[in-house]
């Protein structure tokens, strides 16, 4: 049985209809990235996942469990790094990853923070304010507070927006890192060559579908990139 | 439940540490306040030929709009931020995201009535400080904290919400006020609070009813 299981999910806002009718089954351990165009629905599906958002229609099962019957016991298996870092300017990188700690109830908080820290390279500053950090760090810092708890299933939504080319690779190696096949991954990017060295599977949403679906061995960046132009091109 | 309260509790925290930090709603409101009674003095000076008679009203006028400032920005630094989804993604009841904010609302508004209440004495010259009326006073900034903190809630993901928030909020927190208006004005009279039982019964009645509301629609109020 896979670990996510998606059927017929729509979702509209007022009269825009964002997803037309997603079907797509993830299975545990397994990293999935998800391409598309500005405005395909890729953010709108990663939120529904993370229960921030109603879907309108269809159904989503985590490990068998309707996320509407249970969202705050699902939302213990899910980890999010958005667009934004959820993180607070005015609390250092320890004091940040103190309090989701507490949101999610982790034991010995300490050694985990501390884990984490030196995981993405920030535990010399530590005791620094979040405002004093660049882009980079932050992103470093967001994944850290989204695997605070350990949550076998680690949604990233565009995590590399914003970053410069050597902030974007450590963010790669990172991200390779702390997937492993322990976690399911189901990351959104426009960055294609990115997306396929993270990825056992490729997907592109687009005009709220899902328009390609593939084993990202079977699928190379020259085969990808002029599909994905016909998507982003034809806005279908 | 025990995780409910230490969600309540880290929220609680993390507000009162960030605004220690920045001083963003304090200053804004302390001086909002300061600014209004000072007004508020020169405006009364001449024709009022008793303080006492326009200081209920002076103080929550002041406490209400100045309570606004702060309202407003408890999410909507959460949400420019994008800091809202990560209170949200909290494996509990969204209830207590809203109980979080809203005590940190309380302490907010109860500081700055810490500041307001001997501002009031030193403008108006009419004392302040008994029992009774600090009780109505924290009665009522519960109310305000209650109501505003689901208001905030609800207009942050609107264009125009700092308008729209004291547009919300002051009718249905008009119960609220008219109590404590009227407990203050009998409390300076020198009315013994049992004589004022009808009023506390109605600012406790709609306490609770908006606390309750506010703990049932919370979760509908946030998510998209």
């Amino acid at each position: 049985m896979a670990l996510i299981e998606i059927e017929g999910l729509e979702k509209a806002f007022g009269r825009h209809r964002v997803l037309r009718g997603v079907h797509l089954a993830i299975e545990a351990g397994s990293s999935l990235v998800l391409f598309g165009p500005n405005g395909a629905g890729k953010t709108t599906l990663l939120r529904i996942l993370a229960t921030l958002s109603r879907p309108s229609a269809g159904s989503v099962r985590v490990a068998g469990v309707e996320i509407r019957a249970n969202p705050e016991g699902i939302r213990r298996y899910l980890g999010l790094v958005a667009h934004m870092p959820l993180l607070y300017d005015d609390l250092s990188a320890w004091e940040n990853l103190r309090f989701y700690a507490r949101l999610y109830g982790v034991e010995r908080p300490e050694a985990r923070i501390q884990e984490l820290l030196e995981r993405v390279g920030l535990w010399p500053r530590r005791k620094e304010l979040v405002r004093t950090f660049s882009r980079g760090m932050v992103q470093r810092l967001a994944i850290a507070r989204a695997l605070v708890h350990n949550p076998p299933i680690l949604l990233l939504d565009e995590p590399d927006t914003g970053l410069d080319p050597q902030a974007a690779e450590m963010m790669t190696t990172l991200l390779r890192e702390v997937g492993g096949n322990a976690r399911t991954v189901l990351m959104t990017t426009h960055h294609l060559e990115r997306g396929l060295a993270l990825a056992d599977r490729v997907l592109i949403l687009a005009g709220g579908r899902i328009v390609f679906d593939a084993e990202a061995t079977a699928v190379s960046y020259s085969d990808l990139r002029p599909l994905y132009d016909r998507y982003v091109a034809g806005g279908v | 439940m025990k995780r409910y309260l230490q969600v309540i509790a880290a929220i609680w925290w993390k507000d009162v540490r960030v605004e220690l930090r920045s001083k963003d709603i304090f200053t804004g409101m302390a001086v909002f306040a300061a600014l209004a009674l000072l007004i508020l003095n020169f405006a009364f000076e001449l024709r009022v030929p008793d303080k006492r008679m326009v200081v209920p009203g002076v103080l929550w006028v002041t406490v209400a709009f100045a309570s606004v400032l702060g309202l407003g920005r408890a999410f909507i630094s959460e949400k420019d931020r994008g800091s809202l989804a990560g209170l949200l993604l909290a494996p509990v009841d969204r209830s207590a995201v809203y109980c979080g904010k809203m005590l940190a609302n309380l302490v907010f508004i109860l500081v700055v009535e810490l500041f307001v209440l001997p501002l009031i004495v030193l403008f108006f010259n009419v004392s302040l400080i008994s029992l009774p009326l600090l009780l109505v006073v924290a009665l009522g900034t519960i109310g305000l904290a209650v109501v505003g903190t689901i208001f905030s809630a609800l207009t942050v993901n609107t264009r125009a919400r700092e308008v729209l928030l004291p547009i919300l909020l002051f009718p249905i927190i008009l119960p609220v006020l008219v109590s404590g208006i009227r407990m203050t004005i009998g409390l300076l009279e020198g009315d013994p609070l049992s004589k004022l039982g009808n009023w506390l019964q109605l600012l406790l009645i709609f306490d609770i009813l908006y606390l309750a509301i506010a703990f049932l629609t919370f979760d509908y109020v946030v998510e998209e």
